[in-house]
């Protein structure tokens, strides 16, 4: 690494973000060095995204400076940004998947040196210099939806080299891998350092990365808890870092020996998504089912609530079988769905936090005469609200207003107010904070306790441990492994789902 | 939902915005003109004159509530009056006893409320199950039923009604217009239906978020189907009241209707992409358009300018509603970009 200055690309000093009333980031320094890969660790809702997104520009920092090989940054914008070389390579990597690989790698290029017209001849030039440079060899007019996902990131990275970046910013890289495409990650990793490009991991989970990265910084609640060599890190004191406290969660305690079978699963299959799935869910039991991403873990969960339509198979509750591919039979059969993405699907965020618990029960609340028993209604859902420990100063706010952990139990107490059956959960943690982690596992085993029957649908591997009395791995739409609950270490399971 | 803790400061409602404007606007055309503007004449004139394009504006509201649109109300209102029109003519006349040509007039009602059902049920469907925005799949309905209104009629007005069929729009009762009575009653019916009900809170959630509502098991085709029926058939009402004030039914009747509907739903406060929408703000806007629209007439202000006012008037409150007052004072003080 002989073209290492001995400047810092970025240097962030005392950064402070508030979103109304928020603080998402509180006085954070974070430097990155040239040619310097850095593990930017911490739990969802931590602020490692809201860093993110200051260091390229898309939020402004309430507080604090930035420098940016050297230069002060006043007012940071994505285009300054991209200028300077930061480039940020998403979950999803953002390609156009109709167009060919080089188009992908050469577009911003060609769109930034303002000409007006594509050159073919010269597109195809910087897309080849560019996968030289990670020495990986792959068809240039292959189009990039027909790509497996690590070809999909690897054409990611070139396009972030052909805009000539300085410092590459990868978001979760690990999650949609398997082990063998992880390690041939890991080696262009240490190419691009070798060529003096830095990079930070961004990652709740990073055991995998540590290996090529110099530096580790841990965030909690928005303030940096922990800096230091990645030598100095293994995975429990990262846990400890992120998570504040030495995860000796409860395990769930067993399911009754003579629980009746609840649900049942038959020859489940939807065409691209998952493959003939056939399972069975006790009452009071925790049924995890876990994947990598495009695993196909999510399309069952939405299928198991009727929200996708499968081409075959057949879901029983009680023995009685479920229509499929129809969620107001689903929830009529006393399925209830807490969906992934809270701020899309799960809530509506600009209404009130005691409408979004009483959309579920505005049936149960009509008069015959056709009108709304209000005050029932209110009462009933504040009820909810109190005994999920929901924490608002006025439930006619709108929920936008909550805190993420808040709006989860928001989410949760709708479908508990139904007094569900059977209820899936798909990422119940996602984006809230440690504590209100703990208590929603808490919540967890006490509705499995009661003999509601628990689908947890999560690639959070300690959540799940914490949680399943049974755990499903998922494949490319199979289940693939089945391990049981009390006894599944996280490394056994981390091996089942990405070898 | 109102608890009552929730009455709040309501001078920071946005419809107390909407009273200042109707108020402003009365004050404003009463000092232009105070005899001919405040004259018993005009003001009972304007009474009969805004409830036909206010029935449609509640017809607007319930469909933007769900951030749809209906653009055929004015083509379902036509098409209803004429088919009435047509009972009415075919099977009344003016020498019939009293009795026989209110129950023919009754059966013609009927039959004008059905149509507006069906062509809502046809709008929903469109909507709900073969997945058409509501902007298009309105737009081309409303031609289909403006179409078929003009083969029926040839394309020229339906005249020569029973005396009863004028009452609706041209009497009083107790004093009051009765078309106002009618205006009265439905805005009054939809605000609790909106409020009141399991239905009315699910369009407003749905219109919030459509996919949380999916996610929340709302019956969503049930409920798309229901709005765009109720909108059908107040326009059939709307179509009605046009057909008894004008004692005839054509094909064409009130085109400015369909823009002066979206307008004042939409200045009234309902947000066209869906989730907030109050009537009382939109009986507010009506009456604001009404004084404007008649203080222009005093001014004489050509029909044709009127139609331009009307277009500018809402694009600009769509870009005051969608982006607040600050996007003007942004787009006077850019800073220039440093790069």
């Amino acid at each position: 690494m002989s073209d290492v200055s001995p400047d810092a690309f970025i240097d962030l000093a005392g950064i402070t973000k508030r979103y109304a009333g928020v603080t998402a980031l509180d006085g954070v320094d974070f430097t990155v060095n040239h040619g310097e890969a850095v593990c930017l660790a911490g739990e969802n809702g931590s602020g490692k995204s809201t860093l993110i997104k200051i260091i390229s520009g898309v939020e402004q920092a309430t507080e604090g400076t930035i420098r940016i090989g050297g230069d002060a940054q006043p007012v940071l914008n994505p285009r300054i940004s991209a200028a300077a070389g930061v480039m940020v390579i998403f979950q999803d990597f953002s390609l156009f998947p109709n167009l060919t690989i080089y188009e992908n790698i050469a577009f911003s290029t060609q769109l930034t040196g303002g000409k007006r017209l594509f050159e073919r001849g010269k597109a195809r030039k910087v897309a080849q210099e560019a996968l030289d440079r990670v020495g990986v060899k792959i068809d240039l007019d292959a189009r990039v939806e027909d790509l497996p996902v690590a070809h999909k990131q690897l054409v990611a990275i070139c396009r972030a080299l052909a805009s000539k970046a300085r410092l590459i910013i990868m978001d979760e890289p690990t999650t949609a891998l398997t082990e063998k495409e992880v390690s041939a990650l890991l080696g262009i990793i240490r190419r691009l350092k070798e060529d003096g490009v830095a990079v930070i991991f961004v990652s709740h989970k990073l055991a995998e990365v540590l290996e090529v990265s110099e530096k580790v910084v841990v965030l909690r609640n928005g303030k940096k808890v922990a800096e230091g060599p990645a030598s100095e890190f293994d995975t429990k004191s990262l846990t400890r870092h992120m998570t504040g406290r030495d995860v000796a969660e409860a395990r769930p305690s067993p399911v009754i020996a003579d629980a009746q079978t609840l649900m049942s699963v038959r020859d489940l299959s939807k065409d691209g998504s998952f493959d003939n799935i056939n399972f069975e869910l006790m009452s009071g039991e925790v049924l995890g089912i876990t994947g990598l991403l495009g695993s196909g873990r999510t399309s069952l969960a939405k299928a198991l609530f009727g929200l996708i339509a499968p081409d075959q198979g057949t879901i029983t509750v009680d023995g009685n079988p479920v229509p499929i591919g129809d969620p107001v039979a689903a929830s009529h059969a006393r399925i209830g769905y807490v969906p992934e993405d809270r701020l899309t699907e799960g809530l509506f965020l600009s209404q009130s936090i005691v409408r979004n618990v009483a959309i579920g029960r505005l049936d149960e609340h009509t008069s015959s005469a056709g009108f709304l028993n209000m005050g029932g209604l209110v009462a009933e859902a504040a009820d909810w609200l109190k005994r999920l420990k929901v924490k608002a100063p006025d439930i006619e706010a709108p929920v936008q207003s909550l805190s993420g952990g808040n709006q989860q139990r928001v989410a949760l107490a709708r479908w508990l107010s139904r007094t569900p059956r059977v209820l899936i959960l798909n990422g119940p943690s996602v984006g809230v904070d440690v504590g209100s982690k703990a208590d929603i596992h808490d919540i967890i085993r006490e509705l499995a306790n009661e003999g509601i029957g628990i689908i947890v649908i999560s690639d959070d591997l300690p959540e799940l441990l914490a949680t399943c009395h049974r755990i499903l791995v998922m494949r490319e739409g199979k289940i693939t492994d089945e391990l049981a609950g009390g006894v599944a270490t996280e490394e056994k399971l981390a091996h089942s789902l990405a070898s | 939902m109102t608890t009552p803790n929730q009455k709040k400061d309501f001078t920071r409602a946005p419809e107390f915005r909407l009273l200042i404007i109707a108020i402003a606007v009365f004050a404003f055309m009463a000092v232009l003109s105070p005899d001919r503007f405040l004259s018993p004449q005009n003001l009972t004139s304007m009474a009969f004159q805004f409830p036909e394009f206010a029935i449609l504006a509640l017809a607007m509201t319930i469909t933007m509530m769900t951030g749809g649109i209906d653009l055929s109300v004015v083509g379902v209102s036509n098409l209803s009056a004429v088919i009435a029109a047509i009972i009415l003519t075919q099977f009344a006349d003016p020498t019939m006893a009293a009795g026989q040509s209110l129950m023919w007039l009754g059966l013609a009602m009927v039959a004008a409320l059905c149509i507006g059902a069906i062509a809502g049920l046809i709008n929903g469907s469109l909507i709900a199950f073969f997945g058409l925005p509501p902007i298009l799949a309105t737009l081309g309905s409303g031609l289909v039923f403006t179409g078929f209104a003009i083969a029926m009629t040839g394309g020229s007005a339906v005249m020569g009604f029973p005396e009863a069929a004028a009452w609706i729009g041209n009497e009083r009762l107790l004093g009051i217009p009765v078309p106002l009575i009618v205006f009265a009653v439905l805005a009054f019916g939809l605000h609790l239906l909106l409020t009141r009900t399991a239905f009315g809170l699910r369009v407003t959630m749905f219109g919030a978020n459509p996919l949380a509502a999916l996610y929340a098991a709302v019956d969503i085709n049930r409920m798309l189907l229901k709005v765009y029926v109720i909108a059908g058939m107040l326009a059939s009402v709307a179509g009605l009241v046009i057909m008894s004030r004008a004692n005839s039914a054509k094909a064409d009747y009130g085109s400015s209707y369909l823009l002066l509907a979206v307008l004042i739903a939409v200045l009234g406060g309902v947000n066209p992409y869906g989730g907030y929408g109050r009537v009382v703000g939109v009986v507010l806007a009506v009456l604001s358009m009404q004084f404007l629209s008649s203080g222009l007439n005093m001014l004489q202000v050509s029909n044709f300018a009127r139609e331009l006012i009307w277009g500018a008037l809402l694009i600009f409150v769509m870009v005051i509603n969608t982006n607040g007052l600050a996007v003007f004072r942004a787009a006077l003080s850019k800073p220039t970009k440093s790069s």
